[in-house]
């Protein structure tokens, strides 16, 4: 660096190495451990060399534990997570930063105070909104005596109920995940940095502004939506609480949640090559999209914090 | 409130545009946390049949309760630890990548992936390497180290497991926090330090870190904040909160006490609890990011 210190530098990089090595080894031996026959994996200790079984395990795997279904819903839940936040944030970002209305304030002090409210503080009346999505007006309903008056009124015994139930559902993965501010949040910083004259060209032009926000916008905005992209990808497929809540059936439920009955409870044989090998299978995705997307994740992280 | 200079004039284009997040937000933020707050001034029966008005007698008898006390000391003891232990090693990390000048890349590319691993699979990981039976490094433990080894039946082992594994997935994200922090340091003062002779111990305490402490104070919160929820996928698969109830940190309880136990009154007060906690981060946060600007500007 500055000066010259090879002592230090040998140093730094032996405990560099070491530090990797300590941070890569769970997964150098997960990946060991998926490559082994049970008879190997359940000695004490397990070795450290490869075996030849990684595929016999990865088929066991997805066939044990309904891998194909669950990674299925894991990668819709995660899309569909990510493709709504991004595009119901952009257009509230849009809608706040361009225009000037009277309800403009409201829109963002609303929007802004659930920043940073994780679903995990409002597990319960969540599910309930969920397995009810018409509760509220259920709640109106009855309130107004409206049975009585509809009794009333067409001399019948009337129940009208209001119900439309979330669970499993792929709406009810996505939509509750779906309500976030912090994408709106850095949509609207970076607007605010978009030049000036942009607008003003574009309205000079004539251009609507639907026509400036698809085509000076949108592409102005591509490495952010990338980041997000990656941000919100891995954040929907490791999604935990909420699909386990969500979902009972397992058809329904994601590979996350599905790869706690791959692992082996006491009374069981002890398959932890087979857990193992399903752990790496649904790992896989959201590792890849970051270590592909490297550059924008970095970014997109690092934006978060101003 | 910021806007640009130049706006578009159109009467129902922005409510359309705004509609679908201010319909979101308030389905599944607004109406579940005043029904939560409802619910948490009520006692109700299991099945949700019959609930009488109680005012404040949940939120007593939570701070009656030893065993919320109990758990509140436990998430305190995990988070700090946790936030201390990933902050450290991700620091660490990153002023020794940044020391030298090549392979950055490569060495991001290896320290970053664990953050896309589910803090459930995390778990899960590091319950196979620290299962008192079959566990490599616990066997490593207890041959070199003498340690009666055994997280199934100790809670403090226990408690050890559940923080390395939390640890474990925090340190890439801070690494990639420090690194852009430290790259961000002009170069220029670094070496006039080492050209009054400070040495690179020196410039790391009177330079980097002081430096470095916007960044540091943005990655504690949201270290913070990671080990209070987002950890609920480890605790659920690698301890359920035991043994005896050593790991049942708040977000857990919220869970057993909701969903297992019934007691939605309490479950409830609980939420409040924690979003009142959540909300009080938050608005310190924005406090001082506030400060922050005025001071560079």
């Amino acid at each position: 660096m500055v000066e010259k210190t090879p002592i230090l530098d040998t140093l730094t990089y032996l405990l560099l190495m070491l530090g990797i090595l300590v941070v890569c080894f769970p997964i150098i031996y997960t990946i060991i451990a998926a490559t082994l026959p049970m008879e190997e994996v359940s000695k004490v200790p397990m070795p450290l060399i490869p075996g030849d079984q990684f595929w016999v395990n990865i088929q066991a795997a997805w066939n044990q534990g309904d891998l194909g279904t669950q990674l299925f819903n894991s990668f819709i839940m995660a899309s569909g997570i990510t493709i709504g936040k991004i595009v119901v944030s952009l257009l509230g970002a849009f809608s706040i930063v361009y225009f000037d209305y009277r309800f403009r304030t409201v829109a963002f002090v609303t929007v802004f105070c659930t920043l940073m409210l994780p679903v995990e503080v409002r597990i319960l009346p969540t599910y309930e909104m969920a397995a009810n999505l018409f509760g509220p007006l259920q709640h109106v309903w009855d309130w107004l005596h409206l049975n009585a008056l509809l009794s009333w009124f067409t001399n019948h015994d009337i129940e009208v109920s209001l119900d439309w139930s979330l669970l499993d559902s792929y709406t009810g993965l996505i939509l509750p995940l779906v309500a976030s501010a912090t994408c709106t949040f850095l949509f609207r910083q970076f607007f605010l940095t978009v030049p000036e004259e942009l607008c003003e060209a574009a309205k000079m032009d004539g251009a609507s502004p639907m026509v400036f926000f698809r085509k000076i916008l949108l592409p102005l905005s591509k490495t952010n939506i990338a980041a997000l992209v990656v941000i919100e990808f891995v954040y929907g497929w490791n999604q935990y609480l909420w699909p386990l809540l969500i979902t009972t059936n397992p058809k329904m439920t994601t590979a996350v949640i599905g790869l706690k009955n791959l692992i082996p409870s006491p009374e069981d044989p002890p398959d932890w090559h087979i857990a193992m090998a399903g752990a790496l299978l649904v790992m896989l995705p959201p590792i890849l999209v970051v270590l592909f997307m490297q550059r924008w994740f970095v970014k997109g992280l690092v934006e978060r914090e101003k | 409130m910021l806007r640009k200079r130049s706006y578009f004039d159109s009467k129902r284009l922005p409510y359309l545009l705004i509609l679908p997040q201010i319909l979101v937000t308030v389905t599944f933020f607004y109406w579940p946390a005043v029904q939560g707050l409802a619910q948490s001034f009520m006692l109700s029966d299991p099945f949700g049949l019959h609930s009488r008005f109680v005012l404040f007698d949940n939120y007593i008898r939570l701070f009656k309760d030893p065993l919320y006390l109990r758990s509140i000391v436990i998430t305190l003891t995990f988070s700090a630890s946790t936030a201390a232990l990933a902050i450290t090693t991700g620091l660490f990390l990153a002023t020794l990548a940044n020391r030298i000048l090549r392979f950055k890349n490569i060495i991001r590319t290896f320290l970053i992936w664990p953050y896309a691993v589910a803090p459930a699979i995390s778990g899960i990981l590091w319950l196979f390497l620290l299962h008192p039976s079959f566990g490599v490094v616990a066997i490593a433990v207890k041959k070199y180290l003498g340690v009666d080894w055994n997280p199934v039946l100790r809670g403090s082992d226990a408690m050890v497991m559940v923080i390395l594994a939390s640890a474990w997935k925090q340190v890439s994200y801070n690494f990639v926090f420090f690194m852009a922090g430290m790259q961000a340091i002009p170069k220029s003062l670094i070496e006039a330090a080492a050209m009054d002779g400070a040495g690179p111990f020196r410039r790391f305490w009177t330079i980097t870190l002081p430096l470095l402490s916007p960044t540091l104070f943005f990655v504690t919160v949201m270290n913070i904040i990671f080990s209070f929820f987002e950890t609920f996928g480890i605790i659920h698969t690698v301890t359920q909160g035991g043994p005896g109830g050593a790991t049942n940190i708040l977000v857990y309880k919220v869970y057993q006490d909701g969903f297992i136990g019934l007691n939605l009154g309490s479950s409830s007060a609980q939420s409040i609890l924690l979003m009142a906690l959540i909300i009080t981060i938050t608005l310190l946060q924005f406090k001082y990011v506030e400060k922050k600007v005025q001071y560079t500007g």
